[in-house]
């Protein structure tokens, strides 16, 4: 990589020292970097340069850098997961960015994430909303065998298509109401569109959503910033299904 | 042959191979289902073997704890798995069976591996995928609605359950589905952001755990009747590898040094097909999936140093060398001998790309074949990540791949039963050494984990709780007191170093070692530089480390400080196993002992056996002293392992 393509960024940072504490931006610089690096690459370097210089690092939740873990979660100018579609914030590269630029880098903000520190928040309101219902009720060793259940192509896919959301939730901080409705259909879709998820299919809609409700995530009003921010696009038509499963549940309900 | 050791009887059933499960399922005692509530069971780790653990023995009625490092159970590195799971289902119709998976797997690992348990693996392999779709694990489906299959590396059969490119997250997700349905109902209760800091022993047997609590900094001490660690495999000595950032050795190392012996450390699997590192600031690699060579074709141009573009080198000058060599099985050979032979051309100067260290792995001729949205179907999410990764567009060119530290077959020793040289400590999926000898085949890592989670743990385990005594032990005994202060003041001692290398640095360093010395190809006077060069670092490490933060916050610097630390450690332990293994076998091959034409060459007359390394921590340093397994091969006959 010839030196004249190295770049060189300004960086504003929000940086809070833990839940309850003061939030406020920092500047920080990124000096000579790459077009070849990832954006959490860009943020090593910059922490490593922190570190020397006795300074606290900028804390942020990453792990797989594969795009599939969904644990890195940034609001990069305005944007979470930045300025690319279909693209977590792993797997942005800086040759997304020019020479001289300004990045605004927050964390994911909803009243039900909670600041751990810095640039990680709590998401464990997702893992309460999956264990009221996102399940299908079957003990280790009762299966029949697999192929005796064929399930069509297009279900299968469609399912298939609403698993791949990677629970990181940026649905919810591209929200203007911190709604979760597009995590909490692609979990309800899922096991929706299989066979397998019928027997518990309403019950399982009025749990989860009730949990969603409980943990402060906002309603949804049909903006589509959700469908438009998500790294695996996630359909906006699930929340359809979530909203029938919902209502057929509440009518059956007894 | 070579003498077994007293603590490491395998206590594998007698008789014939296929009714040695059964016989043993059925003379294991069985714990009453009123008494299962009473014993608490500690599940360190929630990837596929600790969630499919912490399930099902919920749904047996025990009260599992279960602990992960991340924000939730959902993220453990199983999910970036791709490509996808073995099972001898034979719905190809195309010969496969429960043996010849059995087969597979020991030849595959190189004769490397324990017979008994390999073949248990195979038999339980079908009940996965039953179990799988039952719990709604959306599988690649035939238009007829019954499930698709592909081929894999190592096999002739088409055996594998897939997932598009996600296999690991979708069985992830059906595993941390059946745990959460256990949480509902009050059996499982889970610890996320703790991090396991210390295995503590009452009379010499597994009675808790030390764990920081990672959002906190508090030490936390949780006693229960036995602990299943399912924490994965060690890549990340080498620094860069396809494991996750956060993946580590230290949960293993702790209870390593606490006694329990580490099996085989040095077999590692190099991966073939991943993407090559651009630059200095590298913080990973990304592996695409080996599903990948069923329909791409691997070469590099036949002239030396040849820089041109791939388009403009013509078919007649190119050598899609693992065809060549390799006719019966082509591009499908085992990893440990596709990536060899990568390094071989990268050696000779053939290399491609940029840096030379790289092939081609061309899809041309398969889209010309199937057709541009056939292969996008199949691989749509990996050419896409290439694509993001590289700037490169992989229908258009061929992929540039090398290389990468993928998987750690070596790992905590266990027996039959899946328990350690500690009584009561369990080790589950990689994080053991156990089913794939010195080389693992693709797709098997996935089959291992739900097989030890679901489908082996939940008997084993029944028969140590109904079998030992197991007196009452709560936190408030002296064990878990001393064992928190020594965590605490190990913690203290990190932050106190204030020195001037970074961890990362020392980190890079440490990769840097173990890729030249205890990599690819290995030798002893290289091993033996190896072994000094890490002790060296160990003290800069400790001497002159710089840790900033403070405990009682989220410290990201000082979790990866501790496990540098432990790497530090394991990286030594690797290369004297490597040493003492005077023989080329699956991944680990001494350029000793080859073949003429370069293969491994096994010595079976003294090396038929699984190294277990104790340890012997003084106060500021370790040794080791060498046991042995011997291995008995009465089905599968050791012979020199050939794909031509």
């Amino acid at each position: 990589m010839a030196d004249s393509k190295l770049m060189n960024l300004k960086l504003k940072i929000w940086r809070q020292a833990g839940p309850g504490a003061p939030g406020h931006f920092v500047d920080h610089h990124a000096k000579n970097v790459s077009p070849d690096m990832s954006f959490l690459e860009m943020l090593d370097v910059v922490n490593e340069n922190l570190i020397k210089s006795g300074q606290d690092p900028v804390e942020f939740d990453h792990d797989c850098r594969e795009g599939i873990c969904g644990s890195c979660a940034l609001v990069i100018n305005g944007n979470p997961h930045g300025p690319e579609t279909r693209t977590t914030t792993c797997q942005l590269h800086m040759r997304k960015f020019k020479d001289g630029d300004s990045i605004v880098i927050e964390p994911f903000r909803a009243k039900a994430f909670p600041i751990v520190k810095d640039l990680a928040v709590d998401r464990s309101a997702f893992d309460r909303i999956q264990r009221a219902g996102g399940f299908v009720s079957v003990n280790t060793g009762a299966a029949p065998d697999a192929n005796t259940l064929p399930i069509s192509k297009s279900s299968a896919d469609m399912a298939f298509a609403a698993a791949t959301c990677i629970g990181c939730g940026a649905c919810v901080a591209a929200c203007k109401n911190a709604s979760a409705s597009l995590f909490v259909s692609a979990k309800i879709s899922h096991l929706a569109l299989l066979p397998q998820g019928q027997a518990e299919r309403e019950q399982r809609a009025l749990n989860m959503v009730a949990q969603m409700d409980a943990e402060g995530f906002g309603a949804c009003s049909n903006t589509g910033a959700c469908e438009a921010t998500c790294p695996v696009g996630i359909s906006l038509e699930s929340i359809a299904r979530m909203n029938r499963d919902f209502l057929s549940g509440s009518i059956c309900e007894r | 042959m070579t003498q077994t050791s007293p603590k490491l009887e395998s206590k594998s059933p007698s008789g014939p191979i296929e009714s040695r499960w059964e016989k043993h399922k059925f003379e294991s005692k069985l714990v009453n289902p009123a008494n299962k509530r009473k014993h608490t069971i500690l599940v360190v780790g929630t990837g596929l073997a600790g969630a499919s653990a912490a399930a099902s023995l919920g749904e047996l009625g025990y009260k599992v704890k279960v602990f992960c490092i991340h924000d939730t159970p959902r993220r453990a590195h199983s999910i970036a798995a791709q490509g996808g799971i073995n099972a001898a289902k034979n719905y190809a119709n195309d010969g496969d069976s429960v043996y010849r998976l059995f087969y597979d797997t020991v030849k595959g690992g190189d004769f490397r591996a324990r017979e008994s348990n390999v073949y248990r693996l195979a038999q339980v392999s079908t009940a996965i995928i039953d179990h799988c779709v039952a719990i709604g694990v959306p599988f690649a489906r035939e238009y007829g609605g019954l499930l698709d299959n592909r081929s894999f590396g190592g096999a002739q059969v088409s055996r594998t359950f897939y997932a598009r490119g996600q296999t690991g997250q979708q069985l992830l997700l059906g595993a941390y589905a059946s745990m959460n349905r256990q949480s509902k109902n009050g059996n499982v209760e889970i610890y996320s952001r703790r991090e396991m800091l210390d295995l503590v022993l009452v009379d010499g047997v597994a009675r808790g755990i030390t764990v920081r609590n990672l959002v906190t900094g508090e030490i936390e001490s949780f006693a229960g009747d036995a602990v299943l660690l399912a924490t994965g495999g060690y890549g990340n000595v080498y620094y860069l590898s396809t494991n996750a950032k956060n993946s580590n050795v230290t949960a293993s190392w702790r209870c390593h040094r606490r006694g329990a012996y580490f099996g085989n450390p040095c077999f590692t699997q190099i991966h073939p097909t991943c993407i090559p590192r651009s630059g200095s600031y590298q913080s990973k690699l990304t592996l695409m999936s080996e599903s990948l060579r069923n329909d791409g074709r691997v070469w590099v141009p036949k002239d030396k140093g040849d820089k041109r573009r791939p388009q403009d080198i013509p078919e007649s000058e190119r050598d899609y060398y693992l065809e060549r060599i390799y006719p019966s099985f082509g591009n499908l050979v085992p990893r440990d001998v596709a990536s060899r032979q990568a390094k071989f051309r990268v050696d000779e100067d053939r290399g491609v790309g940029s840096t030379g260290e790289a092939v081609y792995l061309d899809f041309s001729d398969s889209i010309k074949r199937l057709g541009r949205d056939k292969i996008s179907e199949k691989y749509g999410n990996l050419f896409q990540m290439y694509e993001k990764i590289t700037g490169e567009n992989p229908y258009e060119m061929p992929m540039r791949i090398f290389p990468a530290v993928h998987y750690t077959m070596g790992g905590l020793w266990v027996d039959y039963n899946l328990m350690s040289t500690i009584p009561g400590l369990h080790v589950l999926g990689e994080a053991n050494f156990s089913d794939h000898g010195a080389n693992r085949l693709g797709a098997s890592a996935l089959m291992q984990g739900l097989a030890d989670g679901f489908f082996v743990i939940p008997y084993t385990l029944g028969q140590y709780i109904a079998s030992n005594p197991l007196p009452k032990v709560d936190i408030s005994h002296d064990a878990f007191k001393a064992s928190k202060e020594e965590v605490s003041q190990r913690l203290t001692q990190l932050l106190a170093l204030r020195g001037q290398h970074t961890v990362d640095e020392i980190h890079r360093k440490l990769g840097q070692i173990m890729w030249d010395q205890v990599g690819m190809s290995r030798n002893a006077e290289g091993l033996k530089k190896a072994m000094d060069e890490i002790r060296n670092l160990r003290q800069t490490f400790w001497n002159d480390v710089r840790v900033p933060g403070e405990p009682n916050f989220k410290n990201s610097e000082l979790e990866k400080a501790g496990r540098v630390a432990d790497f530090l450690e394991l990286g030594e332990l690797m290369a004297k196993d490597a040493l003492e293994r005077e023989e080329s076998c699956g991944g680990h091959f001494r350029e000793e002992h080859q073949t003429p034409d370069n293969e491994a060459k096994r010595d079976d007359t003294n090396f038929c056996h699984v190294t277990a390394w104790e340890a012997k921590p003084h106060s500021d340093a370790i040794s080791w002293t060498p046991h042995k397994e011997s291995l008995n091969f009465e089905y599968v006959k050791p012979s020199q392992r050939s794909y031509k």
